[in-house]
């Protein structure tokens, strides 16, 4: 609970400091604050309550439940955004008018992404999802002199409306059927159904919330939006979404399936398999024809919502099981990798001006510490060992296959195949093609964000070389 | 503690190569290689005495999942560690020779990487350690392949040969995540499961004939790959051939012989009814292979391409001799793992020598240079004697129990693997001939003979070609409990 309230707090007090035209005290003020809710948040850690017995009213306690669960996904979302932000140092500089209101909407999307992970009542959920989808929109249209952002913001916001309609009208009927909003309660109410005849809404409306969130976290036959808004967006708001709004949607869903819905699962789970095959199969193959390294990362983040699918087709149970702890740790590894991608793009882009392969050529000679960075996490993204990758694709297909879907597994893995040759491309752009001439100029990158790359690319190497840290928390 | 050092120690002087500029890391990335070799001599010496006790490293790694680092050598291992560490200090050398490459530290650096990854392949005893450390090797020797090479193809070439053993390994995942869902007592819960060695022994033991027979081509596919064997060959000739010398000779010097290693470690004890179920197919294929490799290496007249083609064609037999399932067969691929490490290394510095020296390894365009090279052409002729399986050579012993075996699994199939002594002697003989010998070319007045420190890296090779032909026993000994306890395994 404390996170929130601190992030709404310092969000606004930010937009004070945009009053002062103060914009370089931006970047460092909300470091420390997104440092110390990092903290906060890691306080609750197996004391449910205890830290934050100021919110411990019944009242508050039927909208939100915190607990380790929550925490842990609040967790990544807290750190990827605070790893994230050293990248947007060319914001900065450019002395952009609006800079204040960006980092405040950076902050409050957060508190949409930490109500999504820790819902207990199906308004919060939506209420989160509001949130950090209509930051996300007027985040996308940011760069407002160019044409292609406006594009994505007006493609994300109006699909992203219908989106969240069909998610409202979902949840009314799932409303309808029994009667409440509270997940524990719609699991009894299921389980023990008052009224048979109200089973056919119950279905329908499991389904449209299916859908609504499907398209918040960009899975097939949903995720046509997702290439072009990752294209358009400032690449630095591209990095936030494919990490916390994934990060995120995966969390709400899981809790959402496991925790209030078990008993539908007859429903969901032949929708969430085809989407599973769905997804994986347009991701992969859509990535793999690409020229632009960006419009590859986007279509591979289609690809890993497939891979967190298989997590949620295995995601019977507690939201302590095999399968809340691969998706945990699929979700951390991917996140990690995926800024680290998107921070190397960002500072290549930026400076040469392109975000195909090409502009990536000869980057191991002018700068290889990108080089060997981007490498880590494209390694990581395809899921080959010494990479957090690697574990994160072997948890969710052990907890996959010991559920039975053995054929789900051989398919996610003729997909990773597909994968390997698109992750290796960027490689062998930086290691084997020469820069073209007149651009082969080193990238200046500061201390700072050298610093923070490193950390992603050691996070990756821990996390593929020792998980036990990590794969028993939940 | 001796098993984690020989793993590990590698990779530490790589990670310190990063601080080291030019002839400093020179030196240390060869005396880490040596101080490795003579760790692995005093490993040798000390399971001699001691047997394989001490060598038992098994660390909790990921105790949710029920998977430990458990690394381990016994006979065989210890074997393949020898090999390893003796060959990557000479492997070492030969990047020296080539003052041209841009970056060396981080040239050295990889081959030091690639020697932790392919140590630990040779010692892991945990299924899943396995598969990490197999990738772990694929990563080092794809950019000392591809981004060290001068060829216009190196790209599509090492593209090709990363997917093609990336593909083979998924399978092998896939083959092992169902093996470990067999093991433990109870579904459901992964910290039932284990993936430890035994446990996956004990589980494939248990399975349906019909399921064993499609897990042994999920685990195969990698293996198969990574030796190759025909019809999964076709990424080998180019890989060899565009590779820079250096990356060659891990690829077909120890690279491969991890294929063979999974093949006896995690194929045939784990999935003894899919071995049977299948063997024949795989001897008809590894005799197609040997048959194949031989005749299209006659048409060669590019030295490191028919040196490529004839080490498919050895390999052929190695594979037999592995699926003959006797011991004698057995043995037999265990000193051809060892004779053909040592032969293909040596055969790939004659290359490197003469291509250094005359900037051509272009057959028609030499001839004549032993007048000048006499010191070159006796090397080169023991590395070629060896590998045509000459009494007294390594490659003798080795090629003459690997067809005993076949033999005694099937006559016929024994003599047409028996082909390859002819071949061999074919191509090799004449590959030396139109070099070495015949009408002189160009290069046959001003080339020079070997230098001191060159002949100080085919001494080790010599001695060792002699040794294994000589007293193989040394060997033998060593491995023959774990081939012993592989076969009771698959004919239970």
């Amino acid at each position: 609970m404390l996170p929130i309230v601190l992030l709404s707090v310092f969000g606004i007090a930010n937009l004070f400091l945009g009053f002062l035209r103060s914009n370089r005290a931006l970047l460092p003020f909300a470091l420390v604050v997104l440092a110390l809710i990092f903290g906060v948040n890691l306080l609750d850690w197996n004391h449910a309550g205890s830290m934050t017995g100021l919110f411990d009213s019944p009242y508050v306690t039927q909208m939100l439940s915190v607990n380790n669960y929550s925490v842990a996904f609040s967790g990544i979302v807290l750190f990827t955004a605070l790893v994230l932000l050293p990248f947007s140092r060319s914001y900065v500089a450019a002395h952009e008018p609006n800079l204040a209101e960006y980092y405040s909407l950076l902050l409050f999307s957060l508190v949409g992404a930490i109500m999504m992970v820790s819902y207990n009542h199906l308004i919060m959920l939506f209420v989160g999802i509001e949130i950090l989808s209509i930051s996300m929109y007027v985040l996308a249209g940011s760069d407002k002199r160019n044409v292609r952002s406006n594009e994505a913001a007006l493609k994300y916001f109006l699909q992203g409306s219908f989106a969240t309609g069909i998610l409202l009208f979902g949840i009314a009927l799932v409303y309808g059927a029994t009667g409440t909003f509270q997940l524990n309660e719609l699991a009894t109410t299921i389980a023990a159904p008052a009224n048979a005849s109200l089973q056919p809404m119950l279905y329908v409306g499991v389904l449209m919330m299916v859908i609504g969130i499907g398209f918040k976290i960009s899975a097939a036959p949903f995720h046509f939006w997702t290439p072009d808004v990752y294209e358009g967006t400032p690449t630095f708001f591209t990095a936030f979404m494919s990490t916390v709004v994934k990060t995120a949607g995966f969390a709400a869903f899981l809790k959402l399936l496991v925790v209030a819905l078990p008993g539908t699962s007859a429903v969901w789970l032949p929708t969430i398999t085809a989407m599973c095959v769905l997804t994986l199969l347009l991701g992969n193959v859509g990535a793999a024809v690409q020229t632009s390294a960006k419009r590859m990362l986007a279509y591979s983040s289609v690809s890993h919502a497939g891979y967190l699918l298989l997590g949620l087709v295995a995601g019977r149970g507690q939201l302590s099981g095999p399968a809340a702890q691969s998706i945990f740790f699929y979700s951390l590894a991917y996140s990690i990798a995926t800024v680290a991608a998107f921070g190397v793009l960002k500072l290549v882009a930026d400076q040469r001006g392109r975000e195909d392969y090409a502009g990536l050529a000869g980057l191991a000679r002018t700068n290889p510490l990108l080089a060997f960075v981007m490498t880590v996490a494209m390694l990581s993204l395809g899921g080959i060992p010494l990479t957090g990758g690697f574990f994160g694709k072997f948890f969710i297909f052990t907890a996959v296959a010991s559920q039975g879907y053995i054929w789900l597994v051989v398919f996610a893995v003729l997909m990773s195949m597909v994968g390997i040759y698109y992750y290796l491309k960027p490689a062998i752009a930086m290691y084997m093609r020469p820069a073209e001439p007149g651009a082969d100029a080193p990238i200046v990158v500061d201390g700072f964000q050298s610093a923070t790359l490193v950390l992603l690319a050691i996070l990756t190497l821990v996390l593929g070389i020792l998980p036990g840290f990590l794969s028993g928390l939940l | 503690m001796l098993t984690a050092f020989l793993v590990f120690f590698p990779l530490a002087a790589a990670l310190l190569l990063h601080f080291a500029k030019g002839g400093a890391a020179r030196a240390l990335a060869l005396g880490a290689a040596l101080l490795e070799f003579a760790v692995a001599v005093f490993a040798a010496f000390s399971y001699v005495h001691n047997g394989p006790a001490g060598f038992d490293l098994n660390l909790s790694w990921i105790p949710s999942a029920g998977i430990s680092f458990h690394l381990g050598i016994d006979g065989l291992s210890l074997c393949l560690v020898l090999l390893t560490t003796v060959l990557v200090p000479i492997i070492l050398l030969t990047a020296f020779r080539h003052e041209e490459y841009d970056n060396p530290g981080a040239f050295y650096a990889l081959v030091l990487f690639m020697q932790t990854g392919l140590l630990g392949v040779f010692t892991a005893l945990d299924a899943f350690v396995f598969y990490f450390f197999w990738e772990v090797a694929l990563i080092p020797i794809y950019f000392l392949a591809g981004a060290w090479s001068r060829s216009d193809r190196r790209i599509q070439i090492t593209f090709k040969f990363f997917l093609y053993t990336i593909i083979g390994s998924l399978f092998m995942l896939a083959g092992f995540v169902y093996l470990y869902l067999q093991t433990g007592p109870a579904a459901g819960s992964l910290a039932a499961h284990s993936s430890d060695i035994q446990a996956f022994y004990a589980a494939g033991k248990q399975l349906a004939a019909s399921q064993q027979g499609w897990l042994f081509w999920l685990i195969f596919a990698a293996f198969a790959v990574k030796m190759p064997i025909f019809p999964f060959h076709t990424w080998q000739p180019d890989t060899y051939t565009e590779s820079p010398a250096p990356a060659t000779m891990l690829l077909s010097g120890i690279m491969l012989k991890m294929g063979i290693y999974g093949c006896l470690r995690w194929l045939l004890p784990v999935v003894p009814l899919g071995v049977s179920q299948w063997q024949q197919l795989v001897e008809v294929l590894a005799i197609i292979g040997i048959v194949y490799g031989a005749i299209i290496a006659i048409r060669q007249r590019d030295m490191k391409r028919l040196i490529a083609y004839s080490s498919l064609s050895h390999v052929g037999l190695m594979i037999a001799g592995v699926f003959s399932l006797k011991a004698i067969g057995l043995q037999g691929a265990v000193v051809q793992m060892l004779a053909h490490g040592v032969n293909v290394v040596g055969m790939f510095l004659v290359a490197d020598a003469i291509e250094r020296r005359t900037g051509t390894r272009y057959l028609p365009d030499l001839g004549g240079l032993t007048r000048r090279t006499p010191l070159l052409s006796v090397c080169f002729l023991v590395m070629l004697l060896s590998t045509v399986a000459l009494p007294l050579t390594g490659g003798f012993v080795g090629e003459f129990l690997l067809l005993a075996g076949v033999y005694e699994f099937n006559m016929w199939a024994g003599a047409v693997a028996g082909l390859t002594i002819i071949f061999s002697a074919v191509y090799l003989l004449r590959m030396y001939q139109r070099a070495m010998l015949g009408p002189d070319s160009a290069y046959s007045e001003t080339i020079t003979d070997l230098s001191g420190a060159e002949l100080a890296m085919f001494a080790p090779l010599i001695v060792l070609v002699f040794w294994l032909g000589l007293f193989p026993g040394t060997f033998l000994h060593l491995s023959e409990p774990t081939i012993s306890s592989i076969l009771t395994a698959v004919s239970r």
